[in-house]
């Protein structure tokens, strides 16, 4: 089976994001930018069921700026197959990737999507969800272990109260969290080999969908800041303080 | 102008999450109608019913919505949606995984985890691990909107009388099934709506020392959660996870027991009203957002906090 694994080019993890002076975006020129976490993990699994002998070809996508097709050889240099990298110069929306993997879907006929289950930077949990409705597949979203087993997916979720196990009808859109497994590095010999890897281009125009936006950001401000406190003496000084100063307890 | 909520429920019962989402439709203005869509699930019917300021209750009633699966459930919604302007959830694991597949069958671009509303079109939302707040302002002609359930208050749940009508259900996808669920079974608050939170991370070292924590929260009728580094190392289960990607809490007061700091765990904890930072390493982040900051060994300080509260008359 093929699989195909979305690869979003975000601001890296370990950078403390600015918000711009003019409220327009936060600052993104000589930001570290990474792959999302999530994804890290989506490729990894992706490579691990072709270990197995489950999968044959992962292909890994990322749509944006031409710098995403670091992203796409970060995935190459993991163990994915080949690339496609559909370029757009704008911010695109979850719906809009949505539809751009749909179309990638139609050609390419994976059995399996490997989403991640939220990007970091906009945080919003909805490509996934959004793709399997398009494609009308089945979805196993924030799953922390996946089996295969004939046409089915078996895969446990984390949710609220703990965890809940399905089984999904293949193909089908699953979305990773954070348990799945722990992504491998690329080793340096993989990196040089990524480098002959394929990675196709195409465009959302070529692939028929209009990628503009639909939410309009207005602005993009600073969260309230905490003001500091202050440390305490001892044990008894902290009960003391939040009996009597905060009164929380 | 008529908002939709969708009811977080486990059939017999309206789960609280849901009158977050009702407080949010308050402030939009409008009728109130609320789904509930289970199997069995009359008793989740008379709940929402009696939440105050709500207008009406569907139900759908049938086997295909017991245990909430989106396929199921999305494709109903779905079949309303045009009935409505709003289309409003908590954002709990469930909304998360119901609320885009409704929007991308009305072909809508969700509005994630709103966090204010300015008006029916605008709203803010914490993106980048709420290091930024971003207005945004929405043009489909249905909004679909799921909402951070700190940012709003709890709805009374007493004081309606909204009238129940059923509506047909829409069958089985057949894409997926259920298969049986772990959860942890706990006597304590709901951590996403406790009073109070302890939190342990990874300087617990061991989920075999995770009980000095529970003790304290116990005395204090708390919730128990944790950082990442604590859920991965499997002291606790995945559910306890306070974060950018775990859960969002804002209690009154927030206890932080070995834990750094990391961003994505101020993600979800840096709006509680007062909290409590015990680190040994005087430069951990943690103490930047700390009210009240105690450098200790934990192995010391939690006992010792555990027969202060016992002194000072707490006993659980
Ligand atoms: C500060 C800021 C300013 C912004 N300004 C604008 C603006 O002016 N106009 C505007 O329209 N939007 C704007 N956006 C929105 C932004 O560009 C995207 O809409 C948003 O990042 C997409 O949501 P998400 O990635 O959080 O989706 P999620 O649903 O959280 O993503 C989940 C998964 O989907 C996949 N995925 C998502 N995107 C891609 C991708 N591009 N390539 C490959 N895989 C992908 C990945 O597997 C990812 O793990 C802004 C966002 C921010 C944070
Ligand atoms: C994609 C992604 C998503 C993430 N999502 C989340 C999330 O939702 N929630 C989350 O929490 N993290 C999340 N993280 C992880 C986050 O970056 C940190 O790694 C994590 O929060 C660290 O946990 P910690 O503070 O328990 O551990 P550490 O950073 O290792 O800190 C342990 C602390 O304990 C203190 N300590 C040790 N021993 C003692 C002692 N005896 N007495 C007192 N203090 C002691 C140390 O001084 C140290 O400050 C995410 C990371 C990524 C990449």
């Amino acid at each position: 089976m093929k699989i195909l694994v979305p690869v979003k080019r975000v601001i890296d993890y370990n950078v403390k994001v600015r918000v711009k002076a003019d409220q327009t975006g936060v600052e993104l020129a000589n930001v570290k930018m990474s792959m999302n976490p999530f994804d890290e993990i989506s490729v990894e699994q992706a490579i691990r069921l072709k270990e197995a002998g489950v999968c044959d070809e992962i292909i890994a996508v990322s749509i944006g700026v031409q710098q995403c097709q670091e992203t796409i050889r970060t995935a190459l240099a993991m163990g994915a197959d080949r690339g496609i990298h559909v370029l757009h110069d704008g911010d695109v929306e979850p719906l809009a990737v949505a539809k751009i993997l749909k179309e990638l879907a139609d050609k390419e006929g994976p059995s399996l999507i490997i989403v991640g289950k939220q990007a970091i930077d906009d945080d919003s949990n909805q490509t996934g969800q959004m793709l399997a409705a398009l494609l009308g597949w089945g979805q196993a979203t924030f799953v922390s272990d996946i089996q295969v087993e004939g046409e089915q997916v078996k895969a446990t979720r984390e949710v609220d109260g703990g965890l809940e196990t399905i089984s999904v009808k293949l193909p089908s859109v699953i979305t990773t969290d954070l348990r799945l497994n722990e992504p491998r590095y690329a080793s340096l010999p993989n990196i040089m080999k990524a480098k002959k890897k394929p990675i196709d281009q195409t465009s959302p125009a070529d692939l028929g969908v209009d990628p503009s936006v639909r939410l309009e950001i207005l602005k993009v401000s600073e969260p309230p800041q905490r003001e500091s406190g202050v440390k305490v003496e001892d044990v008894a000084d902290l009960v003391d303080k939040l009996r009597n100063t905060a009164k929380v307890i | 102008m008529t908002i939709l909520i969708l009811a977080e429920h486990d059939n017999t019962q309206l789960r609280p999450a849901t009158l977050n989402a009702v407080t949010a439709a308050k402030e939009l203005g409008g009728e109130i109608e609320v789904l509930v869509a289970g199997s069995g699930c009359e008793g989740a019917a008379n709940d929402a019913s009696k939440i105050e300021g709500v207008t009406k209750i569907l139900i759908a009633d049938s086997d295909e919505y017991a245990n909430a699966l989106a396929e199921n459930v999305a494709t109903l919604v779905s079949k309303i949606a045009e009935n409505y302007s709003h289309i409003l959830a908590t954002a709990t694991t469930s909304a998360k995984n119901i609320m885009p597949r409704v929007a991308a069958l009305k072909d809508v671009q969700q509005v994630s985890e709103i966090s204010e509303v300015i008006d029916a079109e605008t709203f803010v939302r914490p993106i980048y691990a709420g290091n930024a707040m971003a207005t945004v302002k929405t043009s489909d002609s249905i909004k679909v909107i799921t909402v951070r359930g700190t940012s709003f208050e709890a709805a009374q749940e007493e004081g309606g009388s909204a009238p129940i009508e059923k509506i047909e259900a829409s069958g089985d996808a057949g894409l997926s099934q259920y298969i049986g669920s772990e959860l942890s079974a706990s006597e304590r608050p709901d951590l996403t709506s406790a009073r109070i939170v302890v939190s342990g991370g990874r300087g617990m070292q061991s989920g075999e020392n995770f009980p000095i924590i529970e003790a304290v929260a116990d005395k204090l009728g708390a919730a128990v959660g944790a950082s990442r580094a604590a859920v991965d190392a499997g002291y606790v289960p995945n559910d306890y996870q306070v974060g950018q990607t775990g859960k969002v809490v804002a209690p009154d007061l927030y206890i932080a027991v070995g834990i750094s700091g990391a961003i994505q765990h101020l993600a979800g904890m840096k709006d509680s009203k007062v909290i409590v930072a015990i680190n040994k390493d005087e430069e951990a982040p943690i103490f930047q957002v700390a009210d009240f900051g105690l450098v200790a060994d934990l192995f010391k300080a939690v006992p010792e906090l555990d027969d202060e509260l016992q002194k000072n008359g707490f006993s659980g």
